[in-house]
This record gives structure tokens, sequence and C-alpha cells, in this order.
């Protein structure tokens, strides 16, 4: 379990969605990959409809777009989950696929998550859309705890696909009033290792957090990407060590690597 | 088998600089990138004097049917080319073309000359996009400036000389018959088309941190293809074309625009292998009928 790539198949394949549904604001689409190579938790996949991709809103989509996988499950053929929301042309698309539909993958893509080391105890902190490739991480870790964050009630019934989870909302409207670090602020100590995705707002204060408290901390980032396997050069991360390709050295990152997370 | 600049060539699809990393590919895919390697050459993304770390984030903007991209070159400078990127390029099982940009017309010697007697460079393509920081002219969009660059380099190295021209000057032909004259093999083009995409929230910011970008894609084909028959008219040598090819159909467009070989770029971002499909079109072309012709307007 320890190893944190799983190479991609050489080309994008085509896949066929075999569910798709709503989860509160989000939807979730599964898609069968008899041929793809199990992915790792926080890898990612670039994700395109295969059909009408383009000439949509503003004659787009055109470039794929990254997401990380929710689950992927074994029934016994490999099938991935990806959760999104519509919020632009891409998504929009992605969001009107129905079972039977063609997706356009490739992937998995980049480095995931590290296990814990020896006594320490894991500490997974989600928010909104990033709750996403925790999800996957939260099942092969032994009882980790796990804070997600959302804006309000319409969102937070994501948690539902989630164990055990603690939950936060902007507006109170569901969980605890606040920030989803508030509730990681009282629960780190020492032994513990965060993992953590989100908005780079919420991904700032748990570096912040984590570098304060001397609490390591692996964060999954997003950045836009033009192809997701280190060709175009787009998705650079400043460093302290100068930029880097997040489709390449991330997504998830040690967040001693990063000075700010923006 | 086909011939360019005496380089035996499997097929006519090669990549455009900068729009695939083999070094990074086999890191995402594996020993698959050789045994499937989708080009008949392969261009590797441009070299510089000095090391460059490129240009701040964001530099990526989702354009109609393309992309704005401002990357700003990051590479290793030639040291760390030579050292890092060379031995693993020479693994590629096609020929490799090596792009250099300099800032003055000695760097872009310096450059030249320190690859004139590597056997693992089959050609060089230069990069004439830049400003020469001496005259303050983008040295592919004057006829002169390109001539005298050629002027510089020619005589450092007998391997073939690709000058890769830019679409962002009045009169493409001319560059490219001043390159030829003062001895350049061959020229490819279109780069990319220099546009600006202002910030989504609104103030009058530009989006990219680089403020300008280039436009690729499929929006660009058709300035391709016309800046492609219009060089094709003035020059004798071969001409690398493309511009927002996505099919075997885009490839023969520019073949017939007067290209020798076809450059994939844009494309490879949505699909590692769509190079390798486009091979398999181009090899067997769809009838083109009537009904064709009329499904344009239709």
């Amino acid at each position: 379990m320890t190893e944190r790539r799983a190479l991609a198949p050489f080309g994008r394949r085509r896949l066929e969605i075999v569910a798709a549904g709503a989860v509160g604001a989000y939807r979730l689409l599964a898609a069968a990959d008899p041929d793809g190579p199990a992915p790792r938790p926080g890898q990612f996949y670039m994700l395109a409809a295969a059909e009408r991709w383009g000439a949509g809103h503003d004659e787009r989509p055109w470039l794929p777009r990254a997401f990380s996988f929710l689950r992927a499950r074994r029934r016994p053929e490999l099938v991935l989950e990806f959760l999104l929301e519509a919020i632009g042309p891409g998504t929009a698309r992605l969001a009107e696929l129905l079972p039977g539909d063609g997706l356009h993958v490739l992937g998995p893509l980049g480095i995931g998550f590290s296990p814990p080391g020896e006594g320490q105890r894991a500490v997974l902190c989600g928010g909104g859309i990033g709750v996403v490739p925790l999800a996957g991480w939260e099942d092969e870790l032994e009882r980790p705890t796990t804070l997600l964050g959302f804006r309000d009630a319409e969102h937070a019934p994501a948690a539902s696909l989630f164990a055990d989870p603690r939950v936060a909302t902007d507006d109170g409207s569901a969980g605890h009033h606040g920030l989803v670090t508030e509730l990681l602020a009282r629960d780190i100590d020492p032994e513990t290792v965060v993992y953590a995705c989100g908005p780079p707002p919420m991904l700032e204060a748990v570096r912040a957090l984590c570098g304060e408290r001397e609490v390591p901390a692996q964060l999954a980032l997003e950045t836009g990407m033009a192809c997701g396997y280190g060709a175009c050069f787009g998705c650079a991360v400043a460093t302290r060590n100068g930029y880097v390709r997040l489709c390449l050295e991330g997504p998830v990152m040690d967040a001693r690597r990063l000075e700010v997370v923006r | 088998m086909i011939e360019f600049c005496g380089i035996q060539l499997a097929h006519r699809i090669v990549n455009g600089s900068g729009t695939f990393d083999a070094i990074a590919a086999r890191r995402a895919f594996g020993d698959e990138v050789l045994e499937r390697f989708p080009f008949a050459a392969f261009v590797s993304k441009t070299v510089t004097v000095a090391a460059r770390g490129g240009n701040p984030p964001p530099r990526l903007w989702e354009a109609p049917a393309g992309l704005i991209n401002s990357i700003g070159l990051p590479n290793r400078g030639l040291d760390g080319y030579l050292a890092h990127d060379l031995p693993q390029l020479a693994e590629l099982p096609v020929p490799l073309v090596v792009n250099v940009m300099g800032f003055t017309r000695e760097e872009v010697a310096a450059l030249v000359g320190a690859f004139a007697g590597r056997p693992e460079v089959a050609a060089l393509e230069l990069n004439v996009s830049c400003p020469n920081v001496e005259t303050g002219l983008i040295m592919g969009a004057d006829p002169t400036e390109t001539a005298r660059l050629l002027e510089r380099v020619r005589p450092l190295t007998p391997k073939p000389l690709i000058v890769k021209l830019t679409p962002n000057t009045s009169d493409v032909g001319a560059v490219a018959a001043a390159a030829q004259s003062a001895g350049a093999d061959a020229v490819s083009l279109v780069n990319t088309l220099r546009g600006m995409a202002m910030h989504p929230r609104g103030d009058g910011t530009p989006w990219l941190g680089g403020r300008t970008g280039g436009v690729s894609g499929p929006a660009i084909r058709a300035v391709a293809v016309a800046q492609v028959a219009e060089v094709a008219e003035r020059v004798s040598v071969p001409i690398v074309g493309m511009g927002g090819v996505q099919s075997g159909r885009h490839a023969r467009d520019l073949l017939q625009a007067g290209a020798t070989l076809v450059g994939v770029g844009t494309e490879s971002f949505r699909d590692p292998l769509a190079g390798a499909r486009i091979v398999d079109e181009l090899a067997s072309p769809a009838p083109r009928g009537n009904r064709e012709i009329a499904a344009n307007h239709a």
C-alpha cells in the first residue's frame, strides 16, 4: 500500500457510464474501466465527455478536466467513481452524462497520499468538492478521523459518502457552524498526520496550522491543467524550490514544500 | 519512409515543440511511451542558454476551441539539458530535433554550436519568436533579422536547421524566403498567435501571469492553412505545417497546402496518443464527395 503512483495506460480510453445520480448539490458518475489499473488514493484522471465535448457555452469546453476519483471499486471489473458540481462548461457537460454515455479518461495520473508512519493517527480534512480524494483514502486507513466542511446543507449530503465524518458548514445549516479548520485545530496533536483537500484558503489555513503545531500534512492541490501528464507546463505551482508541475510532482504534496497555498 | 532534410522518417506526423514532454510522459505512462511512440521525430521543448523557471501562474486560459498559454519557456538551460534531458531523449525510438532560442544572436550561436557535434541530435529548430534584446525586434518577425541570425549560425553546423516561424508578423512569406536565402534547410509554422484574456473577475487586469500568451488549437487552424500555403509559394525547402490539427483530414489539408510534415500540438494535451490516431487516419483517408462538400454549410 506504499506505492503512490499507479502508471496510466498510454493514451486516453473511452469508458461507459454505468451509474449517474445526485448527491446533494453534487453529481456522482460511475464509469466501468475494465482495462484500467487500480488507482492510488490522491491520484487523478483527465475527463471529457466522449460526445459533444465542445461548442457549449462560449464554444467550450475543449480541454479535458482534471478530477480526483472518489472510489475505485472491483465489482469484479474496475468501476471508477467521480463527484462533480456543475459550475462551468466542462462540469456542466459532464453532469449531463447518463448510463450508457461515453466518457474519455486519461489516467490514473500524478502521485497520491503516503500512509501514516508507525503510531501516527490520520486526520482527514476536506472542504467542498475537495472531500473527493479523501474517500478512497479513508477506506484504506485504520480508524481515521474525518472532518468535512461544506458551504451549506445543500452540499453537506456528500458527507454520506464517508464512514464516520464530522461535518461543518459555513452557514451552520448542518453540523458545526463554522470552518472545518476550526474542527481540525481541536483535533491535531504531535501524533497526528493530516491529509487535506479543499479550496486554496482552506488548504492555506491547514498548512499554516500544521506548520505552527509541527504536524505533518499532505495537501492535495488543484490548479488548471491542460494535459495532466507533464506536456503543457500549465499547472505550475510555486514551492520553496521554485515551480513544479503539479500533475507530475503532485497533486498530493507535503505541506512543508510550500511557503503558501494560493 | 519519408525523407526530410536527409533524415528518414517512418511517417509525416511530428509533435510541435513544447507540446509533448517525452521524459515526463515516461513518468506517467512508463515504457509504453517508447513502444507506441506517436511521432516520426521528436521535437524537444525550447532550450535556452540559462535555466528558466517560467512565467508566474496562471499559465493557461481555455479559449473558444483552443487554449491561450503563457508558459515562459521553463527549461534547465543548456548545461542542464545536455546533462539531464539529452541522454533520456536519446533513448527515444525516433530522430531527435532540438528546439533552441536565444535572446541575442550570440546566444543562438552558442546553442547551435553546443549541439553541432552531438550525434544524438538529428536537426535543430530555431525558435525565433522572442525579442532580440539588442534590437528589441522579434527576430522572426523581420526578414532582415531572420537572415542575420541564419548567416551567423549556418556555418556552425552541417545539421539541418529548421526555422520555426511566428505568425505574429506582417509578411510570413518574406521571413520564410529570407530564412531560406540565408541557409535554412526547412521552416515550420505556425507558432502560436499572440492572444490575451481578461480576468474573469472583471477588473480589467489580464488573467495570465505573463499578461499575453499564445493561442493554439482548432481556433487557429484556418490561419495555419493559409500561412503554410503562403510560405509554400515563397520557398522550396520543406515545410513542417502545424496549427490546430486534430485529425487525419486536418493533416492532409496542411500537406495539400504545401507541408512535407505535419506537427500535432495542443491536440496531444487532450490525448497523448492523438498523433498515432492521426497517422492512422492519414493512411486511410475518408472519401470526400459532394455530400462532404455540401455538409460544410448544411
